[in-house]
């Protein structure tokens, strides 16, 4: 793809980021209507679910490059794969935020581990957070990359667990709005909800161009030195 | 401000000043990367010089 493409993806997606997203919040906060029981503090699901949801998008991205990498043997995928990684992981740090503030106001704790769906989630955060750790004590190269490129692809195995979780336990406070019925609740909450999903996906997909580019500017730069040295 | 109000602001403000903060931080980067390549242009214009001056100098 040529580099010119590539910028106007990158001011496409954060263009739209930026519109879904500031129309998002505006939505969640001054036209859905307020849900009976939580009351206002319900609002946070707007911004909690599609930052945890992105984080999985990402996470899998991380994956199904670390594959096409093992599939393909093409050292690009290694640079794509840790970059989503390391958005998945950003977009963790948020989810683990918003939902302890949203426990707070729901339930008055910041955290509790009995819950499998928190416990899991933090699991997976922990795992891709280990992801650095291994890609910075293993020297660059092709075994780096088939190494970092393994972890990734096991580490998407915990998405399906993290998610099914709340639907496997028998015993939770973590509500549950999406089931085998459809999303429950309103139609003007599920719409809001779609276009915050869609400002964070695009707002993800901004970020990993820009930071993609800046890494591979980065590369050559060092080349580029290395030559004039 | 009721408590629901507050703990809801809050929640939408961690994440506006986490993408504000990692803006800043790519802003730095690409500030960093600026002055790498104008350092870089710098030393090639300065060994191309170098070199027309070499092959200007005359033989025997």
């Amino acid at each position: 793809m040529s580099t010119s493409l590539r910028n106007n993806q990158s001011v496409l997606l954060a263009a739209a980021a930026l519109g879904l997203l500031g129309s998002g919040v505006a939505l969640a906060l001054f036209w859905a209507p307020e849900d009976a029981d939580q009351g206002f503090s319900q609002r946070i699901f707007y911004i909690h679910v599609p930052v945890a949801l992105t984080a999985y998008a990402c996470f899998g991205w991380a994956a199904w490059k670390a594959l096409r990498l093992l599939w393909l043997r093409e050292e690009r995928y290694d640079l794509e794969s840790y970059v989503a990684v390391h958005l998945g992981v950003i977009f963790g740090v948020l989810t683990l935020a918003t939902g302890s503030i949203w426990a707070k106001a729901s339930w008055d704790v910041w955290w509790t581990w009995g819950e499998r769906q928190l416990v899991l989630f933090l699991v997976l955060f922990l795992f891709y957070s280990a992801y650095f750790m291994l890609r910075y004590s293993v020297e660059p190269g092709r075994r780096r990359a088939n190494l970092c490129a393994v972890y990734a692809l096991f580490g998407v195995v915990l998405i399906p667990v993290s998610f099914l979780a709340i639907r496997l336990a028998e015993q939770f406070i973590h509500p549950v709005v999406f089931n085998a019925d459809g999303p429950q609740m309103e139609d003007s909450m599920f719409a809001t909800f779609l276009v915050c999903l869609a400002g964070t996906l695009a707002l993800a997909g901004a970020l990993y161009h820009v930071e993609l580019a800046g890494k591979r500017i980065d590369a050559r730069v060092r080349r580029l030195r290395e030559l004039l040295a | 401000m009721s408590a629901g109000e507050r703990y809801a602001f809050a929640a939408y403000a961690v994440v506006l000043a986490t993408v504000l903060v990692y803006l800043v931080i790519i802003a730095l980067k690409v500030s960093r990367l600026e002055r790498d390549l104008g350092e870089l242009a710098e030393r090639a214009h300065e060994r191309r010089a170098a070199e027309e001056r070499k092959e200007r100098v005359p033989v025997g």
